[in-house]
C-alpha cells in the first residue's frame, strides 16, 4: 500500500521495499531507504513533537543532522531506549518504534501547553530572575518543580547492554564529508596512493545532491556521479570509506574524532556487534568539506507543524519522493528556495505563492518560477501563520506598510541563505572572518594543517567547488609525500546558481509584543527574547547566548546561530563581527556515552591486582576491600562471626599467640649503587651512612615543603644496597618522586632504582609465637634474638625458596616478614599457615591490622596525615638526622608556619565511655556548648575498638594537642556531645618492649 | 591527545605514554637549607604561569621513564621544541615548518 503522500515515479527509494514502522502507538508503512522523517511525512504526518519550554506543536524542519524539533525516542527493547533522536537521521527498519516527547497525555493534547498560554511570564532569564525569594521556597518547592518540568526525554533506566568499539587510525588525508566537494578530494588524494579516509553523516554519499535535481557532474547525473564514485574509492586499498560516521571533534596535532553508527539502522543488529565505534584519526592533512546549512526565516508563528526548510521539502520530494503539502506556500530572502517550488510544481504538487523577503529578485531562478506560472510576493513578508497542530494560513503584508493577506497553505517552506559550516574548522581553532558582502563568517586563518572546500569555505558554484577540492586533495597528497600525478579533471555542470540570503527578523511584526518568531526552535527562543536580554545589559554574544540559551540545546543553534547573532547585533547597533560569534566546541552532533567509552567499563575499567593469597583468603572466606587498584583481605570471619567479633578475635590471637598477614602490597623499590646511601640521605629525613647491613630503619620522606609524603621501613642489604618499602597506595608516587631527583637534581649520583613491588610476596607473621612458627622453615638465618634483633633483615632460604627475612614488626609484637619471589608466595604461605596452626595462630587482614597498630600509636600516611602533617606534628621529630645538612624537606621544615606554635599535634584519644568508638573524620572542639560555628580544633584520624585494650582507642590531630595531655575535649556528634580525654599515642605496652622480646 | 616527542627515545609518541612534571628550570638551590624564606617562596611556591611559549618538565612514563624538557604554546598547546632534562634552556627556538 502506497502512504498518501508518497509520489508515484518520485524519489530513488524501491516501492516494493516496504518497512513496518510504529509511531506513538500507531503502526505505519515506510520504505527501505526512509528516514523516519520522511516516512511520517509520506503518511501526512507532520505533527512529531512538543516544544522544550512552552509545549508548542512542532513538525519536521530539516532533512538532516542539524534537526532541532523532530526529536523522538527509539526503544528497541527495555534496556535499548535512545532519547532526542533526530527523526530526520534516524533510518527506518522494519519494526522500528518511535514514540514522541515532551508532552501529557498526548501529542495532540498536551496539558504542558498551557506554559504557551502563560508565555509572556517565561521571557528570557525567567528563572534567573524568579526563583530568587523567599531562599527557603528554593530548596523546598522551586528546584523540585523545575527538575520535573525541565529536561528532554526520558534516559534510559537500565544499564546500556551494548557494545562499543574503539579505534586508532592514521591516514595522510582525512577528508570529513562525502559530497561534491568531498569526494572530488578524496578522488584526487587518492590517486596519488596516500591512505586516504572519507567519512560522512549519511547512510549515503552525495551532500546536497540529494537534493539539487539539475547537477551533472562527469557527464553523469550528480547523485548517480556520487555514488559510483564513492563505490570506487571504497574499492581502493589505499582508502577507507566510513558512512554513517560523523566527525564530531577536531583537536590539536590534526586528530579528528569521529563516531560511526555501525547497528543504528538495522532491523535485528547482531548482539554481538559494536553498535558504534569511535575513530581517533591521527591525518597528515585534513580536508573539510562540510557544505552548508539552511536557514529558516524568522516571522511570528514561523514554528507551526508543515513549516520547514525549502532544501529539505527538496530532498524529501527529489529523494524520497514524498510531498510535505499539496497546497505549499514559500517564504524566502534567497534563491534556493525558487529550485524548491519549481521541483514541487513539476511533481504536480501546487505553490500557492513566493513570499520574496527581497524588495526586487531577479535573476534565472525567478524568473522560471514566473513562467511556471507561481506567484511572486516581492518585497513582501510573512508576519503570521494559522493552524493549531499544522499550518493552514500564511499571513502575508508587502514590507513598506499596505494591506495585509491571508493565503491558505498546508505547507510553507523557507530559506534565509546558507550558513557554511564551519564548526570544525573552528574548532581546529582557525579563525574565521565575516564576509559582509554575504553576511557569512568564512574561514580565514588556518591554525592546522587543513583545507576547506566547497560550500563550508563559502564557494558558491558547483564547477568552483569542485576544482579547488581537487587541487585541495592533489595538494594535501602531495604536501604528505604522495606519488605525483596530474590532478584529475571533472566537468561540474549544474542549472542552479543561488544568491541571496539575510540575517535576523523578516519584518518587525515578528518582534512585536504578543509575537513568537523563533530563533533557536529547540530551546524556544524567540527575536523578542534576545532583543530583551539586550535591553537588560547582555553586551557580549557569549552572554545573550547564556541568558537566553540561544543555541544552547543539543543541535547547538546550527540552524539559529547567526539569526540571533544578527538580532543581538542590531539591537546593540553593532555591525556583526563586534558582537562575535560564539564558540564552536566539539561534539558537532550528540555522542552516546557508549562511543566514547568504548571498552573502558565493567572489567576492563580498571585493573584488579590480586596477591598471590587471594584464591586461599577467598577459600577461607575472607571478606575483601579495595585499596587502590588491589584486592586485599579485611578479615576472616569464622562461622558465627561478624566482621566486629571476627576482627576482635584476629586483634586478641595476635597479641596472645600468632598472625599471619599478607603485607605484599606494599610498595618495594631497591635502590643500589656507590651512592646509594648519600641518595637515600637525601630522599629521607633519616640519617643512613652508619646504618649496618643488615638493619633496618623507619624512614620518613616529605616533600620538598616540609610535609610527610610517604613512610616505611627500610632494609640496608649491602653498603650500596637497600631495600626500600612503602605505603601501598604511595609505591608509585614515591617512584617516580625518587626519579625526578635522580635524574634532574642529582644526575651525577651513581645509583639506580627498581620497582619490585611485584616481584616479592611478603608474609607477616607477628606475635609471641612468631619465632617458633617461622625458625622450621629457614635455612642458613639464625633467628636468635641475639643474631637477630628487632629491626633486622637477612637474606637466605624460606621453605627452599630465596627470601629476604624481616624482624619487623607494625603490631608491636615480635615479628617477621618473609619476602620470597611471588610465585612461590602462596606455596610458602601455606607452608607457614601449616606451622603457624601448630602454634595457634590465625589468618588476620587489613582492619586488624589498622588496630593492632594504631594500638602502638603507629600511624598510617594518608589517614592520620592529609599533606599538611610535619614530622614533628606526627611525634616523630626523632626521626630527622639533626646532624643533617640536606634533605629534601629541610628547608620546607624551616618555614615559619611550620615552626609556629599552636599546629595540630598527633594525639590518643580516650572516650569517658569506654563503649563509645568515636567516627574517624569527626570534628573536636573545647568545649560542646559554644553557639555553631564552633572553634574546631582538631580531628578524629583513626578509631577503632580495641579487643586487646577492652575500650575503644582513637588518634586525632589536634591544635596543640601534646600540652593537652589530661584535658578533656568533646567532639559534637548529632546524637550529642561525647567527652574524650586527650592522652599519648600508645595505648598499649608502652615500654615497646614486646617487639624485642 | 597531543603527540609529544621524547628527545631520549626520538619518537613522537601519544601523550598517553607521557605525565606532565611542572615548569622546567627551577634548580634546587645548592645549599637549600641555609636560604631565606623568600628565595624559598621563589623556587617552591612561585611558577610563571604564562600565557604563551611555557618551558616545562614532562616524563615519557610508559616509555623510557626519563624526565625531559619542553618548550610548548599554552594557548595552541603546539610543541616547540623538546630536548634532554639538563640542557641549557635553548637560546632560540627552531622556525615553525608547515602550518
Amino acid at each position: 500500500m502506497t502512504a498518501a503522500f508518497r509520489i508515484a515515479g518520485a524519489g530513488r527509494l524501491t516501492p516494493a521495499h516496504e518497512a513496518r514502522f510504529t509511531f506513538d502507538g500507531r503502526s505505519y508503512a515506510g520504505l527501505a531507504g526512509d528516514t523516519l522523517a520522511s516516512a511520517l511525512l509520506a503518511n501526512g504526518v507532520h505533527l512529531v513533537g512538543r516544544s522544550f519550554k512552552y509545549h508548542r506543536p512542532r513538525g519536521i524542519l530539516s532533512a538532516g543532522a542539524e534537526e532541532p524539533n523532530a526529536l523522538v525516542e527509539i526503544a528497541r527493547d527495555g534496556a535499548r531506549r535512545t532519547p532526542n533522536v533526530r527523526a530526520t537521521v534516524q533510518e527506518l527498519y522494519d519494526g522500528l518504534c518511535a514514540v514522541s516527547q515532551n508532552r501529557w497525555p498526548s501529542l495532540a493534547f498536551d496539558v504542558g501547553a498551557a506554559s504557551d498560554v502563560a508565555a509572556p511570564m517565561f521571557s528570557a532569564g525567567f528563572y534567573y530572575k524568579t526563583f530568587m525569594w523567599p531562599k527557603a521556597a528554593w530548596t523546598r518547592l522551586y528546584e523540585p518543580n523545575i527538575r520535573q518540568a525541565a529536561g528532554l526525554g526520558r534516559a534510559p533506566d537500565q544499564p546500556d547492554p551494548d557494545r562499543y568499539a574503539s579505534r586508532f587510525a592514521h591516514c595522510a588525508v582525512l577528508v570529513v564529508g562525502a559530497g561534491a566537494a568531498g569526494l572530488a578530494a578524496a578522488l584526487a588524494a587518492a590517486q596519488t596512493g596516500q591512505r586516504v579516509i572519507l567519512c560522512d553523516e549519511q547512510a549515503e554519499p552525495g551532500g546536497a545532491l540529494r537534493f539539487e535535481s539539475g547537477v551533472t557532474i562527469d557527464g553523469r547525473p550528480g547523485w548517480r556521479w556520487a555514488q559510483e564514485t564513492a563505490a570506487a574509492l571504497a574499492a581502493m586499498d589505499n582508502v577507507t570509506v566510513l558512512p554513517r560516521t560523523t566527525a564530531f571533534g577536531y583537536y590539536a596535532q590534526n586528530m579528528v574524532c569521529l563516531a560511526e553508527r555501525l547497528t543504528e539502522h538495522l532491523a535485528a543488529p547482531d548482539p554481538e556487534a559494536p553498535r558504534e565505534r569511535l575513530w581517533q584519526v591521527r591525518a597528515g592533512r585534513v580536508i573539510l568539506a562540510t557544505g552548508a546549512i539552511e536557514r529558516h526565516m524568522v516571522f511570528a508563528d514561523n514554528d507551526r507543524p508543515g513549516i520547514m526548510l525549502a532544501a529539505a521539502a527538496r530532498s524529501y520530494l527529489n529523494h524520497f519522493g514524498v510531498a510535505v503539502g499539496r497546497n505549499v506556500g514559500v517564504y524566502a530572502a534567497d534563491d534556493s528556495a525558487y529550485a524548491a517550488a519549481l521541483d514541487l510544481k513539476r511533481a504536480g504538487l501546487g505553490i500557492a505563492a513566493i513570499v520574496d523577503w527581497r524588495a526586487a529578485p531577479e535573476g534565472a531562478a525567478v524568473e522560471a518560477a514566473r513562467a511556471a506560472g507561481i506567484e511572486v510576493l516581492a518585497g513582501h513578508a510573512v508576519t503570521g501563520t494559522a493552524g493549531r497542530l499544522r499550518v493552514s494560513a500564511m499571513t502575508v503584508a508587502p514590507r513598506a506598510g499596505g494591506a495585509a493577506r491571508s493565503i491558505a497553505v498546508d505547507a510553507l517552506l523557507t530559506s534565509a541563505g546558507w550558513t557554511p559550516a564551519v564548526h570544525l574548522f573552528s574548532q581546529s581553532r582557525g579563525r574565521v572572518g565575516f564576509d559582509a558582502a554575504s553576511q557569512r563568517f568564512l574561514p580565514q586563518t588556518y591554525a592546522q594543517a587543513c583545507a576547506s572546500v566547497g560550500a563550508c569555505k563559502g564557494t558558491e558554484r558547483l564547477s568552483d567547488a569542485v576544482d579547488e577540492a581537487l587541487a585541495a586533495g592533489a595538494a594535501a597528497a602531495r604536501e604528505t609525500g604522495g606519488r605525483r600525478r596530474k590532478a584529475p579533471r571533472l566537468d561540474a555542470e549544474t542549472t542552479e546558481t543561488w544568491s541571496g540570503g539575510m540575517l535576523g527578523v523578516g519584518d518587525e511584526s515578528a518582534a512585536a509584543p504578543r509575537a513568537k518568531a523563533f530563533v533557536d526552535f529547540q530551546n524556544d527562543v524567540t527575536a523578542k527574547d534576545i532583543r530583551l536580554a539586550v535591553r537588560e545589559g547582555m553586551r557580549s554574544i557569549e552572554h545573550v547566548k547564556r541568558f537566553t540559551t540561544n543555541g544552547m540545546a543539543t543541535d547547538q543553534g546550527k540552524t539559529s546561530n547567526m539569526h540571533g547573532l544578527a538580532i543581538a547585533a542590531e539591537t546593540l547597533d553593532r555591525p556583526i563581527p563586534e558582537v562575535g560569534l560564539t564558540t564552536f566546541r566539539p561534539p558537532y552532533t550528540p555522542v552516546t556515552f557508549g562511543t566514547l567509552v568504548g571498552h573502558g567499563r565493567g572489567r576492563l575499567f580498571d585493573p584488579v591486582r590480586r596477591t598471590a593469597t587471594h584464591g586461599w583468603a577467598e577459600a577461607q572466606g575472607a571478606v575483601f576491600e579495595d585499596v587502590g587498584q588491589w584486592k586485599r583481605a579485611w578479615y576472616f570471619p569464622r562461622a558465627g562471626e561478624d566482621m566486629q567479633a571476627a576482627v576482635a578475635r584476629e586483634c586478641r590471637t595476635v597479641r596472645r599467640a600468632a598472625g599471619i598477614f599478607d603485607a605484599s602490597t606494599l610498595g618495594k623499590i631497591e635502590v643500589v649503587g656507590p651512592d646509594a646511601a648519600r641518595f637515600m640521605e637525601l630522599m629521607y629525613t633519616n640519617p643512613w651512612q652508619k646504618l649496618d647491613p643488615g638493619r633496618c630503619r623507619y624512614g620518613i620522606m616529605l616533600r620538598e615543603d616540609g610535609f610527610i609524603y610517604d613512610d616505611g621501613v627500610i632494609g640496608r642489604l649491602a653498603p650500596d644496597r637497600f631495600h626500600v618499602t612503602t605505603t601501598t597506595g604511595g609505591a608509585a608516587r614515591v617512584l617516580n618522586h625518587m626519579e625526578d631527583y635522580l635524574q634532574t637534581e642529582f644526575p651525577d649520583l651513581k645509583v639506580w632504582l627498581t620497582s619490585v613491588s611485584e616481584q616479592w610476596a611478603v608474609i607477616a607473621v607477628q606475635g609471641p609465637n612468631s619465632r617458633a612458627i617461622v625458625e622450621p622453615l629457614v635455612d642458613g638465618i639464625d633467628l636468635s634474638d641475639a643474631a637477630m634483633p628487632h629491626m633486622s633483615v637477612r637474606e637466605g632460604r624460606v621453605c627452599g625458596v630465596p627470601a629476604r627475612l624481616f624482624r619487623v614488626s607494625f603490631t608491636g609484637e615480635r615479628g617477621f616478614e618473609i619476602n620470597v619471589p611471588a610465585d612461590y608466595g602462596l606455596a610458602v604461605w601455606e607452608a607457614v599457615w601449616a606451622e603457624g596452626e601448630k602454634h595457634g595462630a590465625c589468618a588476620y587482614g587489613t582492619e586488624t591490622m589498622h588496630v593492632l597498630r594504631a594500638e602502638k600509636g603507629f600511624i598510617i600516611v594518608g589517614q592520620d596525615t592529609d599533606g599538611t602533617v610535619t614530622p614533628d606534628d606526627a611525634g616523630l621529630g626523632w626521626a630527622i638526622g639533626k646532624k643533617k645538612t640536606d634533605f629534601v624537606g629541610i628547608r620546607g621544615l624551616a618555614r615559619p608556619d611550620l615552626v609556629a606554635a599552636g599546629r595540630k599535634q598527633l594525639v590518643g584519644l580516650r572516650t569517658a565511655d569506654p563503649k563509645t568508638v568515636l567516627e574517624e573524620g569527626a570534628q573536636i572542639v573545647e568545649t560542646p556548648d559554644q553557639p555553631v560555628p564552633m572553634r574546631m580544633i582538631g580531628h578524629v584520624t583513626s578509631s577503632y575498638w580495641s579487643a586487646n585494650c577492652d575500650r575503644s582507642i582513637a588518634l586525632a590531630l589536634v591544635e596543640n594537642g601534646r600540652a593537652r595531655s589530661g584535658q578533656t575535649l568533646h567532639v559534637p556528634m548529632p546524637g550529642g556531645s561525647i567527652a574524650v580525654e586527650v592522652t599519648g599515642t600508645v595505648f598499649l605496652d608502652d615500654e615497646g618492649g614486646r617487639a624485642d622480646g | 591527545m597531543l603527540l609529544i616527542r621524547c628527545p631520549y627515545c626520538e619518537e613522537d609518541r601519544p601523550e598517553l605514554e607521557f605525565r606532565h612534571a611542572g615548569e622546567a628550570h627551577i634548580a634546587r638551590p645548592e645549599r637549600i637549607a641555609a636560604i631565606s624564606d623568600e628565595a624559598f617562596e621563589r623556587y617552591f611556591f612561585l611558577r610563571a604561569n604564562p600565557k604563551g611559549l611555557i618551558y616545562e618538565r614532562w616524563r615519557h612514563l610508559h616509555g623510557c621513564a626519563r624526565f625531559f624538557n619542553a618548550v610548548r604554546d599554552t594557548v595552541s598547546d603546539r610543541f616547540v621544541m623538546t630536548y634532554k632534562a639538563g640542557e641549557p634552556k635553548p637560546e632560540t627556538l627552531p622556525e615553525e615548518t608547515g602550518r
